[in-house]
């Protein structure tokens, strides 16, 4: 017989009956296809997100490469040190997350919850240098597209520069794209912080929380690129 | 569906069936049953392919002769955009996989469901979410860009592209969602035994599929943002007069949009394998090559964007690459060709309508793809860049082969999907119709181009003239067997034939070990895979006979010991196999 029915063999019968974790849903066979299958689909998720901001990164370096002299004078009046201390923010927040992860294979709930809600604080940090940043610009007629309309010294020569309207699209398009996937980020946090109080998950059971940690070191990542691409170089 | 779920609930003592459970509406909005997901999607496909069908109607009528007129130009212009984007975006970038991959997928490798449900679920809403906008962006303005937006002339254009770059924007999640789910599915969920040279070809062509719809997919999300920024902020990434490049615009719409024309075809390859084998009675013919041709192509389809660019002003350089590059899918295209062909010498080949199809599609697929290698020489289509050539050509490769390979698929799954069978008679008929009308509209359109007829032309002049009418004609001839095969379809619904099991004699799981209506669950015990999809000669449950072997169906042996194929009304298998 080829295909037969094979009422014995397989661990389905097992799983089903005799000890059926709730977090399982019916259709998966066992915890560990479960879980491989939700890392699997998060990874391929990471990839769209790659690919998503790697058509913004090819805009930024045909018109950097096209119009370096703007690039280089726009670029310069961004505050590369509040950039730096940004960064630093979100390393560490990459650090907590990941710390959370461990303690709850560690079945710390208490510590889960600090470190996610740590994460959280820095994320909202990075959030406010962020708008801190922006509304110095906004306050020197520096806007994205068409609104753009330098004044103020230190600014005001950028108006005789062709193509400097340019970059700063670019930045205010890749930076909020980019603050977006952050507060996409803080709710997940947010919300796994809440989950893991209520007692949710365990050292058997953290996918979720996993999940949200990958999801939030790739919005580090695409950081740390953005960073010495739109304040140093 | 209610229909068919109504009347298959009135036999009594009928057994559990996806159809005859949780049947309110409600449940079906919020089932996770990805063959409920299927049906929902095949509705709403069905609905956006009458409407951008109509409109093509329409291009049609208007060109039929160069004196006669049924619209302004204007309206013309935003009849052949609607279509065109309905067509691509709304309705086969998701056809294949999002009705019969659904469906049919978690089936052919013996899981209970795709790895995520809900996520099925939410691509279903976020497609109508797509559709929603995108007649939102026909209640607010008009639109006349064309499918392809090209800029700058779409970032001066009113809010109607805004609503309807967001509304491409948001129904590729749709289609990432799919592709991402199916990935994993085929990645995680495969049956005990059904090892990757054990699936069947058309979950290969699935597969394939997704890799691009998972890594292209993202590419058009972020240019249609871009090109709403460009149109609500001038942001002066694509409009040359701010210092931006149209030509980038191309380049980033044909990254996406040639790979996605592999989205359309690569699962069609997959149904088409399913059907050679099945209705040849034969194993496929280098399964491997077919498999693996599949992933080259997803693979190769990245390098040739550049081959819609020829004369749009990139490098001289650049444009030889990318045509020669284009000359290489042809390789693995005609692999398959050749497979297929090599499957059904010396088979048993049973015309029923699915075969029907399959054989439209390979001598379709080949003029499409033919007319592909020729647009990809770089002096040849210096010439038949944005004339009627082009027209035909993608007419070929997406209705000659993506929609036959969907009607060749609908109709082989037909009954496992409704529990019905449709009329055969009629089937081929309309099989006739569709092949002769498709022919008669869209080879003339070939002729046309290569004669000079530019395309997207609202007027003409008079020596193109008969041949505009013979393509009318024939859109007539097509669209008239396209209504036949909805009727005969509603008609089965109601009145069709009850379905046995495995009306097909197909080796492949769905049919082999999941009942003739399938349960909710799919399968009633999880099946263990010991052959291959066309091992034909070892499915004894299909074909009967000792489990010795002896029952051939590979065509290798003599006449006498070959299998016969199945006579009108084909053998159903024993019963107690199914069990
Ligand atoms: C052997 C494989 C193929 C080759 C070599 C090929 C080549 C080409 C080339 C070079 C063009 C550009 C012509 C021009 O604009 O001047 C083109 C256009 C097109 N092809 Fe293909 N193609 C192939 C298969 C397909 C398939 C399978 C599909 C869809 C299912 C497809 C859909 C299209 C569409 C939609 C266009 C026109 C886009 C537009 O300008 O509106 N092609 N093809
Ligand atoms: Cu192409």
């Amino acid at each position: 017989m080829s295909t037969e029915t094979a009422p014995a063999t397989t661990e389905s019968v097992e799983t089903e009956h005799d000890h059926h974790p709730p977090h399982l849903q019916h259709h998966f066979v066992s915890s560990e296809q479960q879980f491989d299958s939700a890392k699997l689909g998060m990874w391929l998720f990471l990839i769209t997100e790659i690919l998503l901001f790697s058509a913004l990164f090819v805009a930024y370096a045909v018109y950097r490469n096209w119009n370096p002299m703007a690039f280089a004078e726009a670029s310069s009046t961004l505050d590369w040190v509040l950039g730096s201390v940004n960064t630093i923010v979100l390393l560490t927040s990459s650090l907590t997350v990941a710390l959370s992860i461990h303690f709850i294979q560690k079945n710390d709930k208490q510590k889960t919850v600090i470190s996610l809600l740590s994460t959280l604080v820095l994320a909202g940090g990075f959030l406010v240098i962020k708008y801190f940043e922006y509304m110095a610009k906004f306050e020197h007629g520096i806007y994205p597209g068409e609104a753009f309309a330098p004044t103020g010294s230190g600014y005001e020569y950028l108006a005789a520069i062709p193509y400097v309207p340019q970059f700063f699209s670019i930045y205010f398009v890749m930076t909020g794209i980019h603050g977006v996937h952050v507060v996409i980020g803080m709710g997940l946090i947010g919300w796994m912080a809440w989950r893991a109080h209520r007692g949710d998950f365990s050292d058997e059971w953290y996918t979720p929380v996993e999940l949200t940690g990958l999801y939030w070191h790739i919005v580090d990542i695409i950081w740390i690129f953005l960073f010495p691409l739109l304040y140093l170089v | 569906m209610e229909a068919a779920a109504h009347a298959a609930s009135q036999t009594d003592a009928e057994p559990r069936t996806y159809l005859n459970h949780e049947t309110s509406l409600w449940e079906w909005l919020t089932t996770k049953d990805h063959k409920k997901i299927g049906i929902m999607y095949l509705i709403s496909l069905a609905v956006v392919f009458l409407v951008a069908g109509l409109l093509a109607m329409a291009v049609r009528l208007e060109l039929m002769s160069p004196d006669f007129s049924i619209m302004s130009a204007s309206q013309y212009n935003q009849t052949f955009t609607m279509h065109g984007i309905m067509m691509v975006f709304l309705f086969i970038v998701p056809s294949i996989p999002a009705i019969l991959g659904n469906f049919v997928l978690p089936l052919q490798i013996g899981a209970k469901d795709v790895a995520f449900p809900r996520l099925n679920l939410a691509s279903w809403y976020v497609y109508i979410a797509g559709g929603a906008l995108t007649v939102t962006a026909l209640l607010v303005g008009e639109l006349s860009t064309g499918w392809t937006f090209y800029t700058p002339y779409s970032s001066q254009q009113g809010t109607a592209v805004i609503f309807m770059t967001g509304a491409i924007f948001v129904s590729g999640f749709a289609s990432i969602f799919t592709g991402l789910n199916f990935i994993v599915t085929i990645h995680k969920m495969r049956a005990p035994g059904m090892t990757w040279n054990r699936l069947p070809l058309f979950v290969w062509g699935l597969y394939a599929t997704s890799i691009v719809q998972v890594l292209a997919t993202p590419v058009v999300g972020i240019t249609m943002l871009l090109l709403i920024l460009e149109q609500t902020l001038q942001i002066g990434i694509f409009d040359p007069a701010l210092g931006g490049d149209p030509i980038l615009f191309q380049h980033f719409f044909w990254f996406y949009s040639h790979p996605a024309v592999y989205i359309m075809i690569l699962p069609a390859f997959g149904i088409l394998s399913e059907l050679i084998a099945t209705f040849s009675r034969q194993r496929i013919f280098g399964y491997r090559a077919i498999a693996l041709s599949s992933v080259a192509i997803a693979m190769l389809g990245f390098l040739v964007w550049g081959h819609h660019m020829f004369v749009s002003g990139q490098s001289a350089i650049s444009s030889i690459v990318f045509s020669l590059i284009t000359y290489l899918i042809g390789i693995p295209s005609g692999i398959k060709i050749f497979n297929w062909i090599a499957t059904m010498y010396k088979g048993s080949v049973w015309l029923q309508t699915p075969m029907l199809y399959a054989l439209s599609f390979l001598f379709l697929f080949t003029i499409g793809g033919l007319t592909g290698i020729m647009v990809g020489v770089l002096g040849v289509d210096v010439h038949l860049h944005d004339t009627y050539f082009v027209v035909g050509h993608f007419h070929y490769v997406m209705m000659g082969g993506s929609v036959i390979a969907l009607l060749g698929g609908m109709h082989y799954w037909w009954p496992k999907i409704t529990g019905r069978m449709y009329n055969e008679t009629l089937g081929k008929i309309a099989a006739g119709l569709v092949f002769v009308g498709f022919n008669v509209t869209f080879f003339t359109q070939l002729v046309l181009g290569s004669q000079g007829m530019p395309r997207r032309y609202y007027e003409y002049v008079d020596r193109f003239a008969e041949l505009h009418m013979i393509s009318t004609i024939g859109s007539f001839i097509l669209a008239s067997g396209l209504f036949l095969v909805l009727g005969y379809a509603l008609h089965s619904l109601f009145y069709g034939k009850k379905a046995p099991q495995n009306p097909w004699a197909a080796a492949t799981l769905e049919w082999t070990n999941v009942a003739a209506i399938p349960d909710p669950h799919n399968f009633t015990s999880t099946p263990l895979v010991t052959r291959g999809p066309y091992d034909f000669h070892k499915a004894d449950e299909v074909f009967g006979g000792s489990g010795d072997g002896q029952a051939r169906g590979d065509g290798a042996g003599s006449d006498a010991s070959r299998l016969a194929p199945p006579e009108a009304a084909p053998s159903a298998p024993k019963e107690d196999a199914s069990a």
